[in-house]
């Protein structure tokens, strides 16, 4: 029953519409480089959005119903943050926090 | 070359694998379609939020407009990120389509996160094969996982946590880049605001047109600051 036309037509459409918000501000602001507000955007939206992100799958990766609700991800963001700050090298960070949480997350060492 | 860009994008090979993985499993065992089609969309459509939600979408048939308006308003954030990269993508060539359809949350924040030499067709040319190297692991995600279906041989739950450390890695990279906290905290405010009053679908875009507004505010008072001083032009 599987109707590869359809699958076709669904896949052609999916990614000309993910395209297209990638493309947009290409095709409407490419003269406007060196416009003031693209500069500033430029300058300060990397970093916004960059903490936005984080802080929304932070609040993902957690189970906020648990007797310590959220603990099993702020806390590996925490040792993230510390090892970060400490050494700043960016694999290291990554790893160790992934790390603590797969343990969390696989060893059940949060009770829920 | 290669080596160093393979280590800038390690972490997005942790995130993309276990995420692309997720991907190919639910699409086999969800779906009546060959394998093989997981990772078609992985070159095709490349967007993890998006084609996850697409699995729901082909098991109900949708029709394609509605396909059409899921899948833009699912991923109308991207259309924030190329303002920050207008220039950098400038006089690209033939390297720029690319670099705009490989823009996914991650190649953003590496791309906007990364020092740059003065060479910009250098610091382009890295650009792209970041881009490669990321859409490259979360195809063949999408095909492992579409592989291996339900059969998952080693236990790799909470290994996606890899994005959310990189995305607080590059936040404390960029935090020390601006020299500035007002950009960090006000991300961070619209995001925890969007947790709380919109459904998940909504929120990544919720908070970046709310932090969109902030920064526009930002810039006014600044413009408004300086013009005081006699320095506007327009």
């Amino acid at each position: 029953m599987a109707d590869t036309g359809y699958l076709a037509g669904f896949i052609a459409v999916a990614a000309v519409a993910t395209f297209l918000t990638r493309v947009i501000p290409f095709l409407f602001f490419q003269r406007h480089t060196e416009h003031p507000l693209v500069r500033h955007l430029g300058r300060y939206l990397p970093a916004a959005v960059m903490a936005l992100l984080a802080t929304v799958f932070l609040q993902r990766s957690a189970t906020w119903n648990s007797s310590l609700p959220g603990l099993d991800a702020l806390l590996p963001a925490i040792l993230v943050v510390v090892v970060h700050l400490w050494r700043r090298n960016a694999l290291l960070s990554i790893a160790s926090g992934t790390i603590a949480y797969m343990a969390i997350l696989q060893l059940d060492l949060i009770q829920v | 070359m290669n080596q160093s860009v393979f280590r800038l994008t390690l972490p997005i090979l942790f995130g993309y694998l276990p995420l692309g993985m997720a991907f190919g499993v639910l699409f086999t065992t969800q779906l009546d379609y060959p394998w093989w089609a997981a990772p078609a969309m992985g070159i095709l459509i490349y967007a993890g939020a998006g084609q996850i939600l697409a699995v729901s979408l082909l098991a109900a048939q949708a029709g394609l407009l509605e396909v059409f308006i899921a899948m833009f308003v699912l991923n109308a954030r991207h259309l924030f990120y190329g303002l920050s990269l207008l220039g950098q993508f400038h006089g690209a060539g033939w390297r720029k389509a690319y670099l705009i359809f490989g823009l996914t949350d991650e190649t953003y924040s590496l791309l906007t996160s990364r020092a740059r030499s003065a060479d910009r067709h250098h610091e382009q040319a890295v650009d792209f094969r970041i881009t490669f190297f990321n859409q490259c692991y979360w195809v063949v995600g999408c095909a492992l996982g579409a592989l291996l279906g339900a059969n998952v041989a080693f236990n790799s739950s909470g290994i996606e946590f890899a994005l959310v450390a990189l995305f607080i890695v590059l936040t404390i990279e960029q935090y020390k880049a601006l020299a500035d906290a007002f950009p960090v905290i006000a991300g961070a405010a619209a995001a925890a605001l969007a947790i709380l009053v919109l459904p998940e679908a909504h929120q990544l875009i919720g908070a970046i047109v709310v932090v969109s507004v902030v920064l526009l505010i930002q810039y006014r008072k600044l413009r408004h600051s300086a013009g005081a001083g006699g320095a506007d032009h327009g």
